[in-house]
């Protein structure tokens, strides 16, 4: 299957502390991809290193086919378009309803006529779950679940070939994550998406992941469907599948 | 990776963007779409169509989609707004060589689409909302003055509390408060009110010479200076400085919920953050006042030094006999009165900061307005008093 995303050696430091040490990982088409990793694993800088937010110190990553240190503007731009990516805490402008957040990249890119972004912006807000009054309340009116799917409606605006969730479950309740999940699976199945997500979340490893990758020691410890990495013997991945929390869920889950 | 792919990306920023031809055979019109109808590429279809309506009335229409690479939710949303559009004016339509993800990408679309949509505001209503718009403020008024003075009667409750236990007093925030208002400014205060009384004694020099009263100068700036500008320069300063600053402060807190923090662990913030800050500013004000007397006196001395060969030590000989010390004292006395106003509205109104980024811009906006115009009116409320005192 066709690759759409290639981390190879990646090496990011900070100051003196070292975050990636060669990183190589491969994300194909139309999969939902997850990152996981302990907190500090570098799973957040490595997402945003894919999506032009930070440049790692050496090593490439290639988006779509195009090599993120060597863009041109227009190329970035091109790029910029082709994904959604949905923040931890959401990042709605909060100056802005709900409407406005989401309709914001086909105000600005396109020049549709008003009423059809209109139509547009409400009929994203009721495919992500939300009530049609949601589209007049600020950010700071929703709660916590709300901001995380208004927050999707804006990613998914322009309907973007590729979807960037960090830590899209976290802050949310079993059941709110559940349906987030579930959520992000029907998304993927309707629109085509390839779907990348920084999670810790087992569940959602368990139930949405296609394949993922464990960071962990600077590198990418282990990668592959659930199968594949549950049976490496790596002391970190036993730690996470095999902890007391992994073992309930395992025997529980499948 | 191979480089077929690099270069199948490149292909694609530059693939055809959506178009639209409309051909006529007898009546019945052709709508032929091609190219990429995504988000980005339907400018071109966007103008076709806004003229299209007009000129389709009550024909039969049939859309052509066969020439489509590829369509997403924008560009059917488009196609579906402006088939809707051809129905209320009474077109026929049909459509045809479309794809079958075409179809289900309408299907999902129509599946998600609320069937009404909003109404805009009926005329009424919009002549209204000027009116709706002034209660609405008068009402906000009212609740801002009655959280000002819930404020207030909190702020000395916990003044009580302070004097009845001075060991609860927080010196150590008092200290770097006064640190960071008052030593801090120096520089700014410096230069405000050196240039104060250069242009004060500028435009009195001008006028006293041509009674050869030059020597009134020092009267003039002795007083002014310390009697009004000083007090208000400096208490100006300190508004947009460390009044914006206090609500700043208090506002990202609020955001970030350490003040909630504060209040489940039994801090009060009006003790721990209020209380000190408006002590300090009401110990350095007066200390800056001081300062920006001496400042505003020696830019003056400058002047009449150049302009008026006034020597220095006659300058200080008759500062000493013709400005009575009142002048200076009544300056330093509205020093913790202003002082007082500027931190209660900066801590006021950074408690007010709700929860989002923007409300923080807004009340440093609203706390600076406040605190500038509360000086002046109570600077104005001390002339009327000192004159009627005969002071």
């Amino acid at each position: 299957m066709k690759e759409v995303i290639r981390v190879s050696d990646v090496v990011t430091r900070f100051g003196d502390n070292l975050v990636h040490d060669r990183v190589s990982l491969g994300v194909r088409e139309g999969e939902i991809y997850g990152l996981m990793g302990g907190s500090g694993s570098g799973k957040s800088t490595l997402l945003k290193e894919m999506i032009l937010l930070l440049r790692p110190e050496s090593g490439s990553i290639r988006v779509l086919g195009k090599d993120l240190a060597r863009l041109r503007f227009e190329e970035a731009a091109w790029l910029r378009r082709q994904w959604g990516v949905l923040f931890q805490s959401g990042a709605l402008y909060s100056s802005l309803t709900v409407a406005q957040n989401v309709g914001m990249k086909l105000r600005e890119y396109t020049r549709l006529p008003e009423k059809v972004i209109d139509e547009i912006v409400r009929m994203k807000i009721r495919m992500v779950g939300l009530p049609d009054h949601a589209a007049g309340l600020y950010p700071a009116e929703l709660s916590g679940g709300m901001v995380k799917r208004a927050s999707l409606a804006r990613a998914l605006a322009m309907d973007p070939r590729l979807l960037f969730l960090d830590e899209p479950t976290s802050g949310l309740d079993p059941i709110g994550a559940e349906a987030f999940d579930q959520l992000i699976l029907k998304l993927r199945d309707m629109l085509g998406l390839t779907v990348v997500m920084v999670t810790h979340d087992l569940d959602s490893i368990w139930t949405i992941v296609d394949r993922f990758a464990v960071l962990g020691d600077r590198r990418v410890i282990a990668e592959g469907t659930l199968e594949e990495v549950i049976r490496q013997p790596h002391p970190i991945v036993r730690q996470f599948f095999w902890g007391a929390r992994g073992r309930l869920r395992s025997a529980h889950g499948q | 990776m191979p480089t077929s792919q690099i270069e199948g990306a490149v292909t694609e920023t530059k693939e055809p963007p959506a178009r639209l031809r409309l051909e006529r055979e007898g009546r019945q019109w052709l709508l032929h779409a091609s190219g990429r109808w995504t988000a980005d590429r339907l400018d071109t279809v966007v103008e076709t169509l806004k003229k299209a309506p007009g000129r389709l009335r009550d024909a039969p229409v049939t859309w052509d989609f066969s020439g489509i690479t590829q369509m997403d939710s924008a560009g059917m949303m488009l196609y579906l707004h402006y088939r809707d559009e051809l129905a209320r004016r009474g077109c026929r339509q049909a459509v045809t060589g479309r794809s079958k993800e075409q179809e289900q990408l309408e299907a999902l679309l129509l599946r998600h689409l609320p069937e009404t949509t909003p109404r805009p505001a009926s005329l009424g209503s919009r002549l209204l909302r000027p009116l709706e718009n002034l209660g609405r403020s008068t009402l906000h008024g009212a609740r801002d003055l009655r959280l000002f003075l819930e404020f207030l009667g909190e702020n000395f409750a916990v003044l009580a509390h302070a004097l009845a236990h001075p060991f609860s007093i927080r010196f150590d925030a008092i200290a770097k408060n006064i640190e960071d208002a008052g030593v801090r400014a120096l520089p700014i205060i410096t230069l405000t009110s050196f240039l104060i009384g250069v242009v004060i004694a500028y435009q009195g020099a001008v006028q006293l010479q041509k009674f050869g009263a030059n020597v009134f100068i020092v009267d003039m700036i002795g007083i002014s200076v310390t009697r009004e500008l000083a007090p208000l320069i400096t208490a100006i300063v300190v508004a947009g400085r460390t009044g914006s600053s206090y609500t700043a402060q208090l506002g990202v807190m609020k955001i970030t919920e350490e003040i909630d923090a504060m209040r489940v662990m039994g801090f009060e913030p009006q003790r721990f953050l209020v209380l000190p800050r408006i002590i300090a500013l009401m110990i350095a004000l007066p200390l800056m006042i001081f300062y920006a007397d001496i400042i505003g006196i020696f830019g003056g001395m400058v002047v009449a030094n150049l302009h008026l060969n006034l020597s220095w030590s006659e300058f200080v000989h008759r500062l000493q006999n013709v400005v009575e010390v009142k002048h200076f004292w009544i300056g330093i006395v509205k020093g913790p009165f202003f002082a007082w106003l500027i931190a209660v509205v900066g801590c006021f109104r950074g408690l007010q900061v709700s929860r989002d980024t923007e409300s923080i811009g807004y009340y440093t906006t609203i706390s600076v307005v406040n605190a500038i115009f509360l000086v002046i009116a109570c600077d104005a409320l001390f002339s009327v008093v000192f004159t009627e005192l005969g002071i």
